[in-house]
């Protein structure tokens, strides 16, 4: 199952890449969230999956899931999510500030 | 000693301070008398029982780095000339430089040169002697541009920055190398293992190091370009550094390093030949020049060739006249600098085809400038030092013996080249001499009527002159208690040699007698023959080199930026993916870490499969679908699948937050799309790029091999264990992961929300804060 798993994250990797690499500002976004998706997926299916009970303490189980990778999973899909709606904000702005979201078109002037 | 050596530099801190006053004292006379002390103090030493002092002061001991400061007889001439003719140049600019000048600035760059010169003659230490050598260069570039509203003045320092910094550089290597070698950082102690430098394989790039700083800072062939052009410095500044003391420290350093590297035959060879081409070249390019300090400065460069080949020479006849011709070369030079400088201050040109018939208004400078040119072209008259010099010169070319077919032929060019290089001195010094004095006097092409210069300001050159005759009549009182001691030092050994003026028929005699006697018939008849500057340089110089070099950088590297700095972001992350994979792969192979032998996996289930596909579809669908709301959308599919995947594989955590942040990014992506206008809401077809999917396709296959790689080689155990043990008793908690995340690793949950926390500041302010347009 994790070569799947593994797998999946690749493709998901894929994609992300391929829309990072496209002009518009938004398949950038898009991009940058596939690709922490599968950030994410690839992080836990490394730890190894399903050796046991969900990691909450029951009396009489031994065997429990690797609690350690599901606490950074979850503080990077917190962080993932901030930066992401930042990155939303700032595509609004920067529509709304140059009337273009072509990235072609946004290339800084050599004055500045 | 050290005071000696700094307290030009503590002055220099002084003379800002003092030049508020300048309207009424001239700054210059306020600091006068600190390099006459300095003379007078390095005076003392001088005598026939001169011994060599030393005197040292930690400044890094643990890179064994220190001031340590050694006076022989090679630094006490050069001290004597850097503080003597440092205090002539400093009266001659009272008068040079009046009071609406910069004259802070002037001095505070004049008396750190004065420290940094006097710094390089007398360290023993390589890297102090490093650092000193390289505050001449600064300084130098300062007092270069010191007109800096000039367009030549800036372009002149430039050059001489660039050329003697690229030379500094060098000499660092070189002296880097040679601590390796010797494991010391003392140049005496260095001296004493002369061998093992000469016979460690590191050899050929200390030497080749070692010239190319010389020749450089010496104004030698090819680098001898700067020189000319630093003649747009003020000319007590081309004086004093462009004749007697800067120029002379790449000589200093040879002649320091005699003792270690004459040993090697290629020493002889390399220093002999490009001294003798630069004395010849110089001394031919000096006669074509029409500006007076332009004569000088290709002169300078002449001499300095000179003596460099001299150097080379290293016998013990060739490094005494050196010696001698460094001494005589600073008095002589000096004097007509600052001639030229007063023509040049009282006619108010240097253009020496607007000069002439300046005898009969400036008698005194005539006189002076007699004895000076006569003195440089070796004229034949026991008052004139530059013949004593000159004709030992002519000797030590006659006395070197070699091997080799190379060596052969340079040594016996040598004397023919010394004679034809002499013969266009002559030839400039006459120029020089009765196209500025004699002949008609152009009253109309003159900006000022002539007169005199004061007489404080022809009292410098008086006294350089007057060293110019002492030396010439009375040469031996200056050989035992200088020249000796200095010669000493340079040959390592005992180096004790008579200057007599008439030495009997021998060969020199020969070729001084055909120096004056074809010099003479050539100052005649130049008007015929000048037409040969016009093939011989012609178009070939080095400034061209120089100036194609120069723009040949700036637009290349110009070229090589915008090649790939195109502005273009997704340019940039094709760049940097395209390293990325590279690195990884490549490092993936050399480390042979490909493993595809695997065990220990969870079984497959059909319902994990189905998620799985269903998200892999979607991951792709992102990229052919055109329509946003529908890639918003399936964004949202992937979020929710990955959320269940989270549930299959036991996070309930896990999931539950990937619901809630998948549910408001999406909520996120639809508000943030709705504020995009109707005509970008058209769909447009993406570009399907062959680099993008190549990069794409790459990248998913990298980390798939990588994933999998890593998988199967796993070095240990998790530490799962422990959390999983002490969850509750020691954190009192059920939920291990959240008990992970806020006591075990509680300060990852702090600054995560500080992210979060920024995040949200920075969206309110990037959405409130409006700056105007005209505000910017």
């Amino acid at each position: 199952m994790e070569i799947i798993m593994i797998g999946l994250a690749s493709i998901l990797f894929g994609a992300g890449i391929y829309n990072l690499l496209q002009k518009q500002l938004l398949r950038i976004v898009v991009g940058t969230v596939l690709i922490s998706h599968g950030a994410h997926l690839y992080f836990l299916t490394m730890a190894q999956l399903k050796r046991g009970a969900p990691p909450l303490v029951v009396d009489g189980v031994t065997e429990y899931t690797d609690p350690l990778p599901q606490a950074l999973v979850l503080t990077a899909i917190v962080i993932a999510f901030g930066v992401t709606s930042f990155l939303l904000v700032l595509a609004y702005r920067t529509y709304t500030v140059n009337k273009t979201d072509n990235m072609e078109e946004l290339r800084g002037s050599d004055h500045e | 000693m050290i005071y000696a050596v700094f307290a030009p530099l503590l002055f220099a801190v002084l003379i800002p301070f003092l030049s508020r006053w300048k309207e009424k004292v001239h700054t210059g006379w306020l600091i006068l008398p600190v390099p006459f002390l300095i003379f007078l103090y390095f005076l003392q030493f001088v005598g026939p029982n001169f011994e060599p002092q030393v005197q040292s002061v930690q400044w890094i001991p643990s890179l064994d780095i220190s001031l340590s400061f050694h006076l022989d007889g090679l630094s006490l001439l050069f001290a004597l000339l850097i503080s003597g003719i440092g205090t002539l140049v400093v009266l001659y600019s009272i008068y040079y430089l009046n009071h609406k000048e910069q004259l802070g600035h002037f001095y505070t760059y004049l008396y750190i040169f004065m420290t940094a010169m006097l710094g390089v003659v007398l360290s023993d230490n390589v890297f102090a002697l490093y650092a000193f050598w390289e505050f001449t260069s600064i300084s130098s570039f300062l007092l270069i541009g010191y007109w800096h509203y000039r367009e030549r003045s800036r372009y002149g320092a430039l050059k001489s920055m660039l050329i003697t910094v690229l030379g500094g550089f060098s000499l660092l290597a070189g002296i880097i190398l040679l601590t390796i070698v010797t494991g010391t950082t003392s140049i005496r102690e260095m001296v004493a293992q002369a061998d093992v430098i000469v016979d460690s394989h590191y050899f050929p790039f200390i030497l080749a190091f070692l010239l190319l700083g010389a020749f450089t800072k010496s104004a030698q062939f090819p680098f001898h370009i700067w020189l000319p052009d630093a003649m747009e410095a003020p000319t007590p500044v081309s004086a004093y550094l462009h004749s007697a003391t800067m120029v002379k420290a790449g000589i200093y350093l040879m002649a320091r390093f005699s003792p270690i590297l004459a040993g090697d035959p290629n020493f002889f060879f390399l220093l002999s030949l490009f001294g003798i081409v630069t004395l010849v070249w110089g001394s031919f390019m000096a006669v074509r020049q029409t500006d007076l300090k332009g004569i000088l400065a290709y002169s300078t460069i002449s001499q300095l060739g000179m003596i460099m080949a001299m150097l080379g020479f290293g016998t013990d006849v060739a490094l005494f006249a050196a010696v001698f011709h460094i001494l005589n070369h600073a008095t002589f030079k000096g004097s007509l600098f600052m001639v030229a400088g007063i023509v040049d201050h009282e006619t108010g040109t240097r253009d020496i085809r607007k000069l002439g018939g300046l005898m009969t208004f400036m008698p005194i400078s005539f006189t002076l400038a007699i004895f000076g040119t006569f003195s440089m072209a070796g004229v034949p008259l026991p008052f004139l030092n530059g013949f004593y010099s000159k004709e030992m010169f002519f000797d030590a070319t006659l006395v070197n013996s070699a091997s080799g077919p190379f060596m052969e032929a340079l040594v016996a060019a040598l004397p023919v080249l010394a004679v034809i290089g002499s013969i266009f001195t002559f030839v400039y010094s006459m120029y020089l001499f009765f196209g500025t004095f004699t002949g008609k006097y152009k009253e109309e092409e003159l900006p000022q009527t002539p007169h005199e210069a004061p007489k404080m300001m022809l009292l410098p050159p008086f006294i350089l002159i007057l060293g110019v005759i002492t030396i010439g009549l009375f040469p031996e009182m200056f050989n035992q208690g200088l020249i000796t001691h200095a010669a000493d030092a340079v040959f390592g050994a005992e180096n004790n040699q008579d200057i007599y003026f008439w030495h009997g028929l021998v060969p020199a005699f020969y070729m001084s007698v055909a120096v004056v006697v074809l010099g003479i018939t050539l100052y005649l008849t130049k008007s015929k023959w000048e037409g040969i500057y016009s093939v011989l340089p012609g178009r070939l110089s080095f400034n061209r080199v120089y100036d194609w070099l120069i723009e040949k950088i700036e637009t290349g590297s110009n070229k090589v930026t915008t090649s790939y700095m195109t502005g273009s972001l997704r340019f940039y992350m094709v760049l940097t993916l395209t390293a990325i994979f590279a690195i990884t792969l490549g490092v993936l192979i050399q480390t042979n870490g490909v493993n595809f032998e695997v065990t220990d996996v969870a079984p497959i289930t059909t319902k994990e499969l189905i998620v799985a596909a269903i998200m892999a579809i979607a991951a792709i669908a992102t990229i052919f679908v055109h329509n946003r709301i529908a890639i918003i959308l399936i964004v949202g599919v992937i979020g929710y699948g990955l959320a269940i995947l989270f549930v299959f594989y036991r996070a309930p955590d896990l999931a539950l937050t990937q619901l809630i942040v998948e549910t408001v990014t999406v909520v996120l992506f639809m508000l943030c799309f709705y504020h995009l206008p109707n005509l970008q809401k058209s769909t447009t077809p993406l570009l399907t790029k062959g680099v993008n999917v190549a990069i794409s396709v790459g990248f998913g296959l990298l980390l798939m091999v990588i994933g999998v790689s890593a998988y199967n080689s796993r070095a240990f155990d998790s530490i799962a264990d422990y959390y999983i043990e002490n969850a509750d008793p020691l954190a009192g908690g059920y939920n291990m992961v959240n008990v992970i995340l806020v006591d075990f690793r509680g300060i990852d949950t702090l600054f995560e929300v500080a992210v979060l926390f920024g995040a949200a500041l920075a969206i309110i302010a990037m959405i409130k804060l409006r700056r105007d347009k005209g505000a910017k």
